[in-house]
């Protein structure tokens, strides 16, 4: 019995380890809000913010093996998309975030037409300056009436529906935590299914990918589209979260930091972009504490010593300790 | 015209700037294949060390060689004891490790040196060549000295034992070994060229910036756009390529009505994007062709 | 769920009991203040593009040493907690909740930068706690009516650029004015004041404006459009890198136009040194603040007393630069504040000291002006003094103005 659960987890292709470890992570999070206070349900709720923006980038850089730098333009967009929708149109929160995704799937799919033609550091190079061109654009004048121009845009924070005794943050919460459940589930879905073989197939051999029938066209630029989809749906979220968007907020160093964080949490892994969001909140803030003045510093060694430690990442080393485990408890 | 000739004047100028710095990432790209992010910070950290060695009396072009040789040094240990650990890892560990090691080393700067702006002397003066204001004898001078290291690098890849072997090293590190080419010294050797170019590239372009930590951030984006644009496999292509950012940087900024001012520097990029569509391996590179 | 039934009741005997307590003498406190102590909350950029502005945290920071090792305000001890946002508005909303409901200070002292303060202003003002003094000329800042928990400090952008227009109609009428300002909130509330002051000259006067991004390395381009447009009156709006670069390269290029700075780049050590004494003589701006470097203080007993701070408790610190002095002033408006918070340290009581500052004379301040607020008046330093770069100081002239703020 213990083998069988153990063997699950670690297998592939089983589910049961899956639904496990859904039902853990349920079982933790459900309570969390009246268990802590609310500053922490806060930055709990940007983790899993950020959680699904690294998602995102996953399904793109781990899945597909093409290398972007640019996906804090995506979460921008996503962003505003939501701010101008609720502060200018007064759309309800929760219809922005699919329409969010929309935008982002469109500008993603535009964005990897032409970035087919593009190999690793060229791709990486072009996404790159997708991320450092987007504040500027966000900045154009003739764009001000919408998006606020360098003042920003200020949202509300919407308050709990059909009367539940919770405040906005704890509501915000399982709000996001409902998104991001189904997000990844859909993500498990998509990365088991045959599309996800075709994506996996163009990562690790795309001419034997075409020839045994993938259309790699198509199938590049569509996963650029659904990880654009996920960040934009993120960055909605973000916005309503942190209820401000500005250009300020969206810069190179958010593409640096959800970077860093699929690296630590795992490359193809789903389940590490969560531990990639925490690390990316909250080891900066560890960081500061241990030294004001070398907080860089000390972030960048805790990196290093990081990537020596587990090069495939928290859900690597995750998989490596269950493997013994199971390997142990076989004998 | 006049203004026309006064923008592209300047555009080379600081393209210059950019075409340093292209060559240190071309330089680097030879030599592992990667690009490293870190590039620019470790080029700040040189100029800063130059600079400390001014203010305690060192004279200029003793403090710039000793610069050069400290530099060497800083990067070939860099890859010696920091990227040796994950030589096997996969590429996207190796660019997580050149951004630890931009935080690290722009937060190192700040806390030593502070965050004021200081001056950097430069060997060249500042009177102006061609009349007054169009460019100066620093501008000028910079570009020789880029154009200086860039026929060195030519030659040095080309005619010697040493950068042969470096180039196969990258290329191909499994044949190179066996023939006999000890692969990790010439990874060290060349992250310790490229920190070397670097330096030179910090100490050109202090100058004209002002010397503080956050100096290089801007400049290193152009001197990638420059290095793509060119071809990262050639060191000439990148020189032209930062000189061709520059330029095209100015003139959009300055002749595109309306919006031109406010996004030259996205401009200069979907320039970037455009040439890479085009030409997926840059305007001098050399397309690769992978066996299947 | 369980607890939750309970939690409320339970937190209402304790108010109660608590409010039935003798009312021991009239001290009130909010989280933050106790007997010993008062928590005064940070946010400033210690890294990322405005790391230079972290020198003013770190003023603060031995400023509220100094005080405590005098005895502290009425008894207590300032903990002052400073946080690093990196000059990013999420972070800044980060660690705004995190002074506010982890480390549960009384108030927000000095948060810095424009996008961040908008960032975190409707949290301050709906859980009301005070915003106080922030580190930003932006003119939004002063709006009690909308934002009672808000105070700026220094004199508001677009008043300094009402000053300039001043000055140049009264002495270049007809001057050609070429500007060039960062691409931002605080760039653009600038040429606001000067176009706003202007009035209906100011389509007929400025000829050109040229901005920059903080991400552009060198703002040479911009300054060859400038030179090129034939404008005699350059409005000079940038951070003191870029100053520094305008300085120099207009010297260059061998431009000079009558050269108008704004005042945040004012500073001798960060910014005119650097580009060199010869290239800035007869740059103008405004300050209200005394030139450490200026030999006319010499004697002064203001001077004094901050060169005093300096030895003792910042001796790392450069005195030559311009954030140190301000970092100075601010604390000991801050100070004050306390001073007549006496023990009613609310945040309701904070406020209402905080706008009931009269002819507050501080050692740094130029004779002539003093700290002023009113219930509807949330500008404490108003006034500035035209200056102009002699040599190696700055020399003031004129009278004493008070900048005029549109909305």
């Amino acid at each position: 019995m213990k083998q069988a659960l153990l063997a699950s987890l670690t297998s592939a292709r089983a589910p049961y380890g899956r639904w496990l470890g859904f039902a853990l992570v349920l079982l933790i999070a459900l309570p969390l809000p009246f268990l802590v206070k609310n500053f922490f349900v806060f930055q709990l709720t940007l983790a899993m913010v950020y959680a699904i923006a690294i998602l995102g980038l996953n399904l793109l850089t781990g899945f597909n093996g093409q290398f972007s730098l640019g996906h804090s333009a995506f979460y921008a967009i996503g962003a505003y998309t939501a701010a101008i929708l609720m502060d200018q149109y007064g759309v309800a929160y929760y219809w922005t975030l699919p329409i969010a995704g929309v935008v982002c799937f469109v500008a993603g799919f535009l964005f990897g037409l032409p970035a087919l033609r593009l190999e690793g550091v060229y791709l990486a190079l072009a996404t790159f300056a997708l991320a450092v061109a987007m504040p500027q654009i966000l900045k154009l004048s003739p764009l001000e009436p919408w998006t606020g121009g360098v003042q920003g845009i200020v949202i509300i924070k919407p308050n709990a529906p059909f009367g539940l005794r919770l405040n906005p943050d704890q509501w915000l919460y399982y709000f996001t935590l409902a998104v991001a459940l189904v997000l990844f589930f859909c993500a498990y879905n998509l990365v088991a299914s045959r599309t996800g073989r075709a994506m996996k197939a163009i990562r690790d051999n795309p001419i034997a990918a075409n020839a045994m029938g993938v259309n790699l066209s198509l199938c590049k630029s569509l996963t650029f589209g659904v990880s654009a989809f996920y960040t934009g749906v993120a960055g909605a979220l973000g916005g309503i979260v942190v209820q401000f968007v500005a250009p300020d907020s969206f810069t190179f160093g958010l593409s640096v930091a959800l970077f860093v964080g699929l690296v630590v949490g795992g490359v193809g892994s789903i389940a590490g972009a969560l531990f990639g969001a925490w690390f990316v909140l909250f080891v900066p803030n560890i960081a500061e504490h241990v030294s004001k003045g070398l907080a860089g510093a000390v972030y960048g060694i805790m990196l290093i010593l990081l990537i020596y430690l587990m090069p495939s990442g928290f859900a690597g080393l995750l998989r490596l300790v269950l493997v013994r485990f199971a390997s142990a408890s076989r004998r | 015209m006049e203004l026309f000739l006064h923008q592209v004047l300047a555009g080379i100028a600081t393209g210059g700037i950019y075409a340093c710095m292209a060559l240190a990432i071309v330089m680097i790209y030879q030599a592992i294949d990667h690009l490293n992010f870190a590039q620019g910070e470790m080029a700040m950290f040189s100029t800063f060390i130059a600079w400390q060695l001014i203010q305690w009396g060192v004279p200029y072009w003793a403090a710039f060689f000793v610069t050069l040789a400290l530099s060497f040094a800083g990067g070939y240990l860099i890859e010696r004891v920091i990227m040796k650990p994950i030589q096997n890892a996969p590429i996207l560990s190796h660019v997580a490790l050149f951004i630890a090691l931009f935080a690290v080393i722009n937060s190192l700067a700040g806390f030593i040196w502070e965050y004021q702006i200081k001056t950097f002397p430069t060997p060249f003066g500042t009177h102006p060549l061609f009349g007054v204001g169009l460019m100066s004898a620093h501008d000028a001078g910079m570009i020789g000295v880029t154009v200086a290291m860039l026929v060195f690098l030519y030659l040095f890849f080309r005619y010697t034992r040493i950068g042969l072997a470096m180039r196969a090293a990258a290329a191909n590190p499994e044949s190179a070994r066996l023939v006999g080419i000890r692969v990790g010294w010439m990874l060290a050797l060349g992250w310790g060229m490229a920190a070397a170019i670097g330096a030179v590239a910090g100490m050109l372009i202090a100058p004209v910036v002002f010397l503080e930590p956050n100096m290089m951030a801007s400049i290193l984006l152009y001197g990638f756009a420059g290095a793509v644009v060119g071809g990262l496999t050639s060191p000439g292509g990148a020189v032209i390529g930062g000189v061709l950012v520059g330029v095209i940087e100015n003139l959009a900024g300055t002749f595109i009505p309306y919006v031109g001012r406010e996004l030259k520097l996205s401009i200069a990029l979907a320039l970037i994007v455009f040439v890479l569509t085009v030409k997926p391996s840059g305007l001098f590179g050399r397309s690769v062709v992978h066996r299947v | 769920m369980h607890m939750h039934k309970y939690l409320i009741p339970a937190l209402a005997l304790g108010l109660t009991i608590g409010a039935a307590a003798p009312a021991a003498a009239q001290k009130k406190y909010d989280p933050g203040a106790t007997d010993t102590e008062v928590k005064i909350g940070n946010i400033n950029p210690y890294s990322g593009p405005a790391s230079a502005y972290g020198t003013i945290g770190k003023t603060i920071d031995a400023f509220f040493k100094k005080v405590n090792a005098e005895g502290g305000i009425n008894g207590r001890k300032i903990n002052f907690i400073s946080y690093d946002d990196g000059y990013s508005p999420p972070k800044a909303v980060e660690q705004a909740r995190k002074l506010v409901e982890d480390d549960e200070v009384l108030l927000i002292f000095q948060s810095l930068g424009t996008p961040s303060n908008t960032a975190i202003q409707k949290y301050m003002n709906a859980k009301q706690v005070p915003q106080l003094f922030v580190a930003t000329g932006a003119t939004k800042w002063g709006d009690p009516k909308n934002f009672p928990w808000t105070m700026g400090w220094q004199p508001s952008y677009q008043g300094e650029g009402h000053i300039y227009a001043q000055y140049i109609l009264q002495n270049y009428p007809n001057g050609k004015i070429g500007i060039l300002y960062q691409n931002d909130d605080y760039g653009k509330d600038y040429v606001k004041g000067l176009k706003d002051g202007l009035g209906d000259k100011a389509k007929t006067m400025i000829i050109t404006e040229q901005p920059y991004e903080v991400a552009d390395p060198t703002i040479d381009s911009q300054m060859i459009n400038l030179k090129a447009s034939g404008a005699d009156v350059f409005f000079d709006v940038t951070t003191p890198k870029f100053a520094a670069q305008a300085i120099k390269k207009a010297a260059e290029i061998g431009w000079k136009p009558v050269h108008i700075l704004n005042q945040v780049s004012s500073s001798v050590g960060s910014v005119l040194k650097p580009a060199g004494f010869d290239n800035a003589k007869g740059v103008l701006s405004t300050g209200y603040l005394k030139d450490a470097t200026d030999p006319q203080w010499k004697d002064d007993p203001g001077l004094k007393n901050f060169f005093a701070f300096m030895d003792k408790y910042y001796p790392e610190g450069d005195r030559t630069n311009g954030l140190v002095g301000y970092g100075y002033t601010v604390s000991q408006t801050m100070v004050q504040v306390l001073k007549q918070c006496g023990d009613n340290l609310t945040r309701e009581n904070v406020m209402k000291q905080a706008a009931s500052l009269k002819n507050l004379q501080l050692d740094l301040l130029l004779p002539g002006i003093s700290i002023n607020t009113g219930p509807t008046d949330f500008f404490p330093v108003k006034q500035n003094q035209m200056m102009k770069f002699t040599s190696e100081r700055w020399e003031y002239f004129g009278p004493v103005m008070t900048g005029a703020t549109g909305s």
